[in-house]
């Protein structure tokens, strides 16, 4: 048994120490935001946020997680109460298959709370291990930019947990 | 004053006189008159391609060339044992290039490491080496370098301490260290043998990253292609001591330099990866008379080292088998087998699943630096390109699990006893990684070989 911190809350997890944080996350407690797309690390689908910073939870075994926080989209905002990074995804229509695009956001996010105002070369190179098949990187690039404005405005503060440490 | 003493002293200012005159001689250099840019079109583009390849065997940009600035316009900050210096600009920008050098200035600081104004350069322009390069290479080199886009960038100061900071002292490394000469052929070697000892030796200044180097910067010249350092990534030995669990053949080393990968071999990486990354632009012949020289290089493996890479390559191809995870490193066996062993023990082959790590030079190294640096980085993919990638753990990954990962695979993947200060080392590795990838330009172009490219 470990103790695993996601979203603000402390979960009692039974599974071997090498079990990628991406299974338990979907499987054992049911949040399904992050996809398994490769696998391998390589498409980004899967990305949370490990003590505020952007990690690939496939290839992220439970036993490198005692006492960090973890960040899943669930834990930024819901469909009532969408959290600013979720908001400008939905206002610039970021998503067409939408399979790669919570993790899109997980990786913006992490980006946003560590630099709230990126140049478009910023964003461009740390969003790189972040793939899209569906081609909306324009929108995408949009989205990030305008939750980097919407961030900026004292009604929509980002969600706290799992900043960075 | 007596006679004696005057007689003392006159010698004296005799003697210091000629020291002067002396170290002047030696340290002086005039300046070659300024000349107006000339016009791209002044060039004849057969010359200026011929000196596209010779800037990309000598891997000018990677070292010309900052993260996020214009190609060629200088910028990189190189970490010396001594301080930081900055690399210069060579694009024609008059005011901040070498817009307003003639061919003979480009020509005397290829030859001998002096600007146009008269300065001596930093060996960090591995001149040692450029000093062989032929006067038609450089010609065309020229050429090439002068109908690049011009860019205004004024070359950073260098951060030296006192009496380095004075330009004046290089020439005395010059005077120990710096041998003149072009290459000379071997007459019993083949001409391919040859073209590949000019280019290594001169203008590819394979040795510059994998030579050591003396307490005084330069290399030695008894322990050449040795192993060497660089941006805190050690260049393995490309000699006989080279650590390579499988021995390097002419043919390997050709596929890997062309490439950037190798079967037996793996992925180029770390300063590495931009070398291949030139090479695999340039005519193949010269990339197979490189192999063939460094193949010489390393000389026959002794049948030991043959039956051993043997062993170890029937080792790599057998199944994936469960690890037996020794109770003292259980962290890191497990570390292995959930973030790892799904692309390093797959039958997905090389280049895009990941080399079985029994084959890894890495990890049979005599330094754990290179596994540390790229289980934090990972392999970076070229833009716009299908490349060998691999996701670095400098995020979800603190030091002492980097190193519990890293003992577990020395003592899984190799046959070397275990290594010492991992953790050390891993926190450095941390730390530099940081600065490396915030500057270094990246790869611009893809694993050559184009029919690999489309396999998927």
């Amino acid at each position: 048994m470990m103790t695993l911190k996601v979203n603000g809350r402390d979960h009692e997890i039974d599974a071997d120490p090498d079990t990628p944080l991406l299974y338990v996350l979907r499987e054992d407690l049911k949040l399904n935001a992050a996809k398994f797309g490769c696998g391998l690390g390589q498409c980004g689908s899967c990305t949370v946020m490990v003590d505020g910073k952007a990690a690939f939870s496939c290839v992220t075994p439970l036993l490198l997680l005692e006492g960090k926080q973890i960040t899943t989209l669930e834990g930024l905002g819901t469909i009532d109460k969408p959290a600013p990074i979720q908001r400008a995804f939905m206002e610039e229509q970021a998503a067409q298959c939408g399979y790669c695009i919570a993790g899109m956001m997980m990786r913006a996010q992490a980006l946003l709370q560590r630099n709230p105002k990126p140049t478009d070369a910023q964003i461009r190179a740390e969003m790189e291990p972040n793939l899209c098949r569906c081609g909306t990187h324009m929108r995408i690039l949009r989205a990030v930019h305008r939750a980097a404005r919407l961030m900026d405005t004292a009604d929509a503060s980002p969600a706290v947990h799992g900043s960075a440490q | 004053m007596t006679a004696r003493s005057r007689m003392i002293a006159s010698i004296a200012a005799v003697v210091l006189i000629a020291g002067v005159a002396a170290a002047f001689a030696v340290a002086w250099r005039p300046a070659i008159a300024a000349i107006d840019p000339p016009a791209a079109g002044s060039f004849d583009p057969a010359l200026v391609k011929r000196g596209r390849e010779l800037a990309a065997i000598g891997n000018c940009n990677d070292c010309h060339t900052v993260r996020g600035g214009a190609s060629f316009a200088g910028g990189l900050p190189v970490p010396t044992p001594f301080g930081t210096i900055y690399s210069s600009n060579i694009t024609p920008d008059p005011e901040t290039g070498i817009g307003r050098w003639p061919e003979a200035a480009f020509r005397r600081a290829m030859r001998s490491g002096v600007n146009r104004e008269g300065q001596h350069l930093y060996p960090t322009f591995p001149y040692d080496h450029f000093t062989h390069v032929s006067d038609e290479d450089d010609t065309a080199l020229y050429a090439f370098l002068m109908t690049r886009p011009a860019v205004r960038a004024p070359t950073r100061e260098n951060q030296l301490p006192f009496p380095l900071d004075q330009r004046v002292v290089v020439a005395g490394w010059k005077l120990l260290f710096l041998r003149r000469g072009s290459y000379q052929p071997d007459s019993t070697k083949s001409a391919k043998w040859n073209r590949g000892a000019y280019l290594v030796e001169g203008l590819a200044h394979c040795g510059a990253c994998h030579t050591p180097r003396n307490g005084l910067g330069a290399e030695r010249p008894n322990a050449a292609f040795a192993g060497g350092d660089v941006d805190n990534w050690q260049a393995f030995a490309i000699n006989a001591q080279s650590p390579a669990p499988i021995p390097w053949t002419a043919d390997a080393l050709f596929s890997y330099l062309r490439r950037g990968w190798q079967a037996d071999h793996g992925t180029a990486r770390g300063p590495m990866a931009e070398v291949v990354s030139n090479l695999s632009s340039v005519n193949e012949s010269d990339v197979h008379a490189i192999a063939t020289y460094m193949a010489s290089v390393f000389g026959a493996p002794s049948p030991d080292r043959v039956k051993q890479g043997e062993a170890v390559l029937a080792q790599a191809k057998l199944p994936a088998t469960e690890t037996p995870a020794a109770p003292a490193n259980a962290t890191g066996a497990a570390i292995y087998a959930a973030a790892c062993a799904t692309c390093h023990e797959t039958e997905r082959a090389l280049p895009y699943g990941g080399v079985h790590l029994g084959l890894s030079t890495a990890l049979s190294s005599p330094d754990p630096r290179n596994a540390a640096n790229i289980v934090l980085s990972g392999v970076r993919p070229v833009a716009g390109e299908r490349s060998p990638i691999m996701p670095g753990f400098i995020d979800s990954m603190n030091d002492g699990q980097v190193t519990a990962l890293l003992k577990f695979l020395r003592g899984r993947f190799s046959n070397q006893p275990a290594w010492n200060d991992v953790e050390k080392t891993v926190a450095e590795a941390r730390r530099t990684q940081a600065v490396f990838l915030q500057t270094s330009p990246g790869q611009n172009n893809a694993p050559a070989d184009a029919t690999q490219r489309e396999k998927p």
